[in-house]
C-alpha cells in the first residue's frame, strides 16, 4: 500500500485514488531527434531496484498530476513535488541520501 | 440496524467553475453567489443550500438552488468576461447524496480509502476521493451530517452502496 501526499491539493491519497503514469523526467524527443535518443525516449526505462521517480496523476481527487520519489523494493515513500519541474527538488534528493546513502537513479545522486 | 438515513437531494444547482482561483473578479463573483466566503484549499464553505466546495487548484462547485443556476451562469459570464475561465451547469450530471445520524463516519470509512477521522473530515472540510469504485466528493455541512457528489450515472450504484454501508451499521472504527 502506498500513500502520497498530493502536492497540488494536499490531501494524503492512497494507492487506488492515483494512477500511475510511469517513469518521471522523461525528456520529450521528436522527429528531428536522432534514432538512440527516440528509442531511448520511447523504450528506455530504469527499473530500479530501490529509489524510483515516478508520475502518478490523483485521479479520483483534484485530478493533477505529480511526480513522486520512493522505494521500490519496501515501498517507503520519500515525497512528492509537482510536475512542472525538470529535476527533483534538492531537499528531496537530501532526504533520500540520508535514507538510502549511496543511491543512484539516471544522473542523480 | 443503523440509524442513518441517506437521502437523495433532487433540488440543488450546481455550476462548476474552472479558472485562476486566486484572481479576485472570480472570487469576488462566487461569494457574491453563495453569499459567505471563498474556502481555502480542501475547504467548503457551506450554509443552507448554498455554497462553495474547492474541487481542485483550479476549480470550485458552486451550490445553489436550481432557479437560480441560469441567473447565475449570466452574472459569472460577465463577471469574468475577458478572463479565461469555464462555468457550466452540472445539476443534471451529479447526484446529490445527504447522509444523517449515527456512525456516519463508519458507513463511509467502508467504502472509502479516505482518512475520515475528526482530525482531517469535519465541517469544513471537502474530501475527492472513491466511494468502492466510483468518484465522489464528500463534506459535512454540520455535525452528525455528510453530503457527498458523485456522477449522476452511477447515483444508483451509490445509493445502494450507502444503503448496504449503513446495514451493518458502525463497526467501532471511528467514535461515534
Amino acid at each position: 500500500m502506498l500513500i502520497f501526499t498530493c502536492p497540488c491539493c494536499g490531501e494524503r491519497a492512497d494507492e487506488t485514488e492515483l494512477s500511475p503514469g510511469g517513469e518521471a523526467h522523461i525528456e520529450r524527443q521528436s522527429v528531428e531527434s536522432s534514432d538512440e535518443a527516440f528509442e531511448g525516449y520511447l523504450f528506455i526505462r530504469e527499473n530500479p531496484r530501490g529509489v524510483h521517480f515516478e508520475r502518478w496523476r490523483h485521479a479520483y481527487g483534484c485530478g493533477k498530476w505529480f511526480n513522486a520519489a520512493r522505494c521500490t523494493v519496501t515501498l517507503e515513500v520519500f515525497g512528492t513535488y509537482p510536475a512542472q519541474t525538470m529535476r527533483p527538488p534538492q531537499d528531496l534528493l537530501d532526504h533520500i541520501s540520508q535514507r538510502r546513502p549511496g543511491w543512484t537513479w539516471r544522473d542523480l545522486a | 440496524m443503523s440509524e442513518l438515513t441517506v437521502t437523495r437531494l433532487t433540488d440543488r444547482g450546481m455550476i462548476s467553475l474552472r479558472g485562476d482561483l486566486s484572481d479576485d473578479a472570480l472570487r469576488s463573483a462566487c461569494t457574491g453567489l453563495s453569499g459567505g466566503d471563498f474556502p481555502e484549499a480542501g475547504h467548503a464553505i457551506v450554509s443552507g443550500d448554498k455554497g462553495l466546495l474547492w474541487m481542485s487548484p483550479d476549480e470550485v462547485l458552486i451550490l445553489l438552488p436550481q432557479e437560480e443556476v441560469g441567473q447565475a451562469l449570466e452574472t459569472l459570464g460577465s463577471a469574468l468576461a475577458g478572463s479565461h475561465h469555464l462555468a457550466v451547469d452540472v445539476s443534471d450530471a451529479r447526484a446529490l447524496f445527504r447522509l444523517e445520524g449515527s456512525g456516519l463516519r463508519d458507513t463511509l470509512q467502508k467504502l472509502t480509502p479516505a482518512d475520515l477521522s475528526p482530525a482531517t473530515f469535519g465541517p469544513g472540510r471537502i474530501r475527492r476521493t472513491r466511494l468502492a469504485q466510483v468518484a465522489a466528493a464528500l463534506w459535512m455541512p454540520g455535525e452528525g451530517q455528510v453530503d457527498l457528489v458523485c456522477f449522476r450515472s452511477v447515483a444508483d450504484y451509490v445509493q445502494r452502496l450507502l444503503e448496504v454501508a449503513a446495514e451493518g451499521g458502525p463497526v467501532g472504527f471511528h467514535p461515534a
